[in-house]
């Protein structure tokens, strides 16, 4: 596997606004592995599983999981202990 | 009794093509018309899905280089080898075509022109795009804020937008361009080809006591290499803003 195989955490704008009413990448959160914050653009993000999965760049722990199907989305955020999220 | 407002989520939205204009041998501007379409924030990106005719459909991420404007917005294309979707953009696409965009997307990697700060752009071949639109964004509201950027391509062929940006140096006053080729120089250029390094940050970025915004752009290898020499010379990590595109480019 190449090690600079993967893009960041831009690019999961557009999946995450489908389902989020405002934009989750300007959104800081915390690593539930190594307590590293940071914000969700900065993520390490790789394609080749199925769908789209999000590691922390600090530990490499996954922090998000998006699958999607025709008519859903999966969601999974438990690598993250919480997200502070700009309302201005 | 007025019904309240149900607020439609982010989707895809039709886009034709309006025009289409050749930038180097491998990149090509694409005029999208997005009847109301809001504008976007400069460093923003769309994603734009196509869709064959058996339903197989392929969606990438593109920057948006315009600089902010309703109906309306370009992005630049750089063919990579295989692309499913910048061969069609780059190679195929006719105006009067039609593609589904969603967007503007993406809060982190943009320029706020109330922030006073001087802005450092570093761009890797097509990571030129972005902050293209940043350029021009600053120059559309009249700006003063300084801004420097650091451009490495293969070599002067490849460098897009390199007349606007000649002309840009010229007119707009406050926006600094230094050139990094990676391959091939111009004869009599003072710097032999060579990956961008630390010397020629410093000769043509700003000195990090200024808390300059910076904006890194390109493949992943090269967002890496920058923002350490970055934060290597002092600057604060959380002003350094990136986007990287994978291995070989979007």
């Amino acid at each position: 596997m190449d090690p600079m195989d993967y893009m960041d955490g831009n690019m999961l704008a557009g999946e995450l606004r489908e389902i989020f009413s405002m934009d989750v990448t300007a959104a800081r959160g915390r690593c539930a592995g190594c307590g590293r914050m940071g914000m969700v653009a900065e993520t390490r993000v790789y394609q080749h599983a199925a769908g789209l999965v999000a590691r922390c760049p600090g530990c490499d722990a996954v922090l998000i999981r998006l699958v999607r199907a025709p008519d859903r989305a999966y969601l999974d955020l438990h690598g993250m202990s919480f997200l502070e999220v700009p309302l201005a | 009794m007025a019904r309240a407002t149900v607020l439609r989520r982010l989707t895809w939205q039709a886009a034709s093509i309006a025009d289409i204009r050749v930038e180097t041998d491998t990149a090509r501007t694409i005029v999208l018309d997005l009847p109301g379409w809001p504008g976007h924030v400069a460093g923003q990106h769309v994603d734009i899905r196509l869709t064959a005719d058996n339903g197989y459909s392929a969606q990438r991420s593109y920057s948006v280089a315009s600089a902010p404007a309703d109906g309306r917005l370009e992005v630049t294309v750089q063919r990579v080898p295989d692309g499913e979707v910048s061969g069609y953009l780059v190679d195929i696409a006719q105006p009067g075509d039609v593609v589904e965009v969603r967007g503007p997307v993406g809060g982190y990697f943009t320029w706020e022109p109330e922030d006073p700060s001087p802005v450092l752009l570093v761009a890797g071949g097509s990571g030129i795009v972005p902050l293209m639109s940043m350029i021009r964004a600053r120059s559309d509201v009249h700006s003063r804020v300084p801004f420097r950027l650091i451009y490495s391509t293969r070599g002067p062929a490849d460098a897009i937008y390199a007349d606007e940006l000649r002309r840009r140096v010229r007119d707009d006053r406050g926006v600094d361009v230094a050139y990094a080729y990676t391959r091939t120089v111009p004869e009599g250029w003072p710097r032999p080809p060579g990956r961008l390094d630390a010397a020629l940050l410093t000769a043509s970025g700003w000195p990090a006591d200024l808390g300059p915004a910076a904006f890194v752009c390109g493949p992943t290898g090269f967002v890496e290499t920058v923002a350490n020499l970055l934060v290597a010379q002092g600057n604060e990590p959380a002003r350094i803003k990136t986007e990287r595109f994978g291995p070989t480019g979007g």
